[in-house]
């Protein structure tokens, strides 16, 4: 029986397989059937490795037929944000200067996806190194939005949650550092979470601003993110910042209810600004959440308006630090012809980054520089602390943080492009929570009149993944929004 | 005042290692012109008596036995280098004058 897979849960997929309803093998070319059809449209994969897949759709069905358990997403196809590495499969980061970088290894959350029975249909675009808020800054090409082709889908991880939105996978993997799960979850009407800084492995992602970088799952419904995160979540001896401790259990968080939990409200998350529908959206959210159980209260986080100009200085020094490793010797780009190695490094960095890592290579240079590090950096650093304690005394106070994601629906390509700072400053409502470390879901809310998706944003307590899915799932038990499908490009 | 010229520009993208080209210098200047006028808002914060946050998690930065694990080969490790001269990245004469190349 061929599935339609279009719109069809991992959760049931993986039911699906594990049933023998569905062969892994059937899921698979429904998806890269999807993916030659309307992919030229919406510009999700870097990279289609379709006889990979197969072979593992096939090994896993091999072991269905024989009986065999085959994982908690067995023969589910999924897609991984080309920041994760992946042996033997060309890995870039979305940037000129890694093309053609076969990496010799694994990186621990797509191992964990494999060992739990998930196939890999191929890598997804992204901004180059993870820096952007639109996806424009793919070295590659841009990504349309499944629900408006000439708009955004958000960014850094657009293409994996356009994949998600459009149908050509069942779940994504991809990395939060500023808002790059959250954000495009929001524009483009998933579900993605960030989650507990520590929670899922850096090793094997590339790196961006190491203290702030947050591998995490993308899912069409609460439930499949968190069978996602479920998965790839736990102590990872080969990341010296991963907590130890094991995943939780986020599936059934998600379908606990709220009754009786405490939500808290920032009021410096709605300023002037906000596009209105938005606002609407997330408001008649806030009611809904009331109506299930919750008590919804005012709470103030008030070094949020010094939040963006914090992260910015964290992530360029974080940045200029991390791209050091860029220099044309060991893997990558290298320049044709130098006869000094200064002249190697100078004109293998110059010919390999785009416009926005060198903006934050040249930024976090600058901010680190004797005589500027007390005054940007060390000061940033201090300003983050006092950031993580509004969030810890809200706490004190609120089970969970309800707030918006993005102050505008998704943007038209090429509208911010001219104005990097007018970029940075949509992060306003997704920068915080990666600077405290805490977990943060977005999920669909609602839809402007033109038809463009709305995010919710829930942020939970450190290690508070589950309070997280309880307030996720419970809205999304209650509306119909992640129902809604984009329609197929022609 | 501009807080940020295209001398300084030059002397942080060369601190960086990074060859810009004219205009990518003049662009550079003028963004972050911006860019920095906005982060020093920073500035007005009363940061006294506050200990820096260097990561979010609090953690000891454990070091794992003293133990011989599995390592790449060297043909793996050496597989991605863009010029290789046996077991070697090759890179240009680094010190004038020794010979060589």
């Amino acid at each position: 029986m061929t599935p339609e897979v279009r719109g069809l849960p991992l959760v049931a997929q993986a039911e699906g397989v594990a049933r023998g309803t569905w062969k892994s093998r059937d899921l698979v070319e429904a998806y890269l059937d999807r993916i030659a059809r309307l992919d030229k449209r919406i510009g999700a994969f870097l990279l289609v490795d379709a006889e990979g897949a197969r072979r593992a759709a096939d090994s896993i069905d091999r072991k269905v037929a024989a009986g065999e358990a085959v994982g908690p997403l067995g023969g589910v196809p999924v897609g991984l944000k080309d920041i994760f590495v992946t042996r033997g499969i060309e890995t870039t980061a979305g940037s000129k200067i890694l093309k053609g970088f076969i990496p010799p290894y694994e990186s621990t959350a797509t191992a964990r996806l494999a060992a739990a029975g998930a196939v890999r249909l191929g890598k997804l675009n992204m901004d180059e190194f993870a820096m952007g808020s639109s996806n424009e800054n793919s070295a590659f090409f841009p990504v349309h939005n499944p629900w408006d082709l000439g708009r955004v889908p958000g960014g850094s991880s657009g293409g994996a949650a356009a994949a998600v939105a459009a149908s050509l996978c069942a779940g994504t993997l991809g990395t939060d550092t500023g808002g790059s799960i959250r954000q495009p979850a929001a524009l483009c009407g998933v579900v993605g979470i960030k989650p507990t800084y520590g929670r899922v492995s850096r090793y094997g992602v590339i790196a961006f601003a190491s203290s702030l970088d947050h591998p995490g799952p993308f899912g069409r419904t609460v439930e499949d993110a968190a069978a996602l995160l479920e998965v790839v979540a736990g102590h990872d001896p080969m990341d010296s910042t991963s907590i130890p401790q094991p995943a939780g259990r986020y599936r059934a968080a998600s379908k606990t209810g709220i009754a009786g939990m405490r939500l808290g409200v920032p009021k410096e998350y709605f300023q002037a600004g906000m596009d209105p529908e938005v606002e609407a959206a997330v408001r008649a959210a806030l009611d809904e959440l009331g109506r299930a159980g919750a008590t919804l209260l005012p709470v103030s986080l008030p070094h949020t308006e010094y939040a963006i100009a914090t992260y910015y200085l964290i992530c360029t020094a974080g940045a200029s630090s991390n791209l050091a490793r860029y220099d044309g010797v060991r893997y990558g780009h290298r320049t044709a012809e130098a006869h000094s190695l200064e002249e190697l490094y100078g004109k293998t960095r110059g010919e390999g980054f785009g416009a926005e890592p060198k903006r934050r290579i040249v930024l976090g240079t600058y901010v680190l520089r004797a005589g500027y590090y007390e005054a940007y950096y060390g000061k940033a650093l201090r300003v983050r602390r006092l950031i993580a304690n509004d969030f810890a005394a809200a706490f004190a106070e609120v089970d969970a943080l309800v707030a918006p994601v993005s102050p505008t629906p998704a943007f038209k390509l090429g509208e911010r492009l001219s104005d990097p700072l007018q970029m940075y400053l949509g992060d306003i409502y997704t920068v915080a929570p990666p600077l405290a470390g805490v977990p943060a879901l977005s999920q669909c809310c609602g839809f402007t009149k033109s038809g463009l998706p709305i995010g919710l944003q829930t942020i939970g307590p450190a290690l508070g993944e589950e309070a997280v899915f309880r307030v996720a799932g419970a809205y999304e038990a209650r509306t119909d929004w992640h129902r809604r499908l984009p329609e197929d490009p022609a | 005042m501009p807080r940020i010229n295209p001398q300084e520009v030059r002397e942080i993208a060369t601190l960086a290692r990074l060859r810009l080209a004219d205009d990518e210098v003049l662009r550079l200047t003028h963004e972050l012109d911006g860019i920095l006028g906005y982060i020093a808002t920073v500035q007005a914060v009363d940061t006294a008596d506050v200990e820096p946050m260097t990561h979010a998690v609090p953690f000891d930065c454990p070091t794992r036995g003293d133990e011989v694990g599995q390592s790449l080969a060297l043909d793996e490790a050496l597989a991605n280098a863009p010029r290789r001269r046996e077991s070697s990245f090759e890179v240009p004469r680094i010190v004038p004058g020794t010979g060589g190349g």
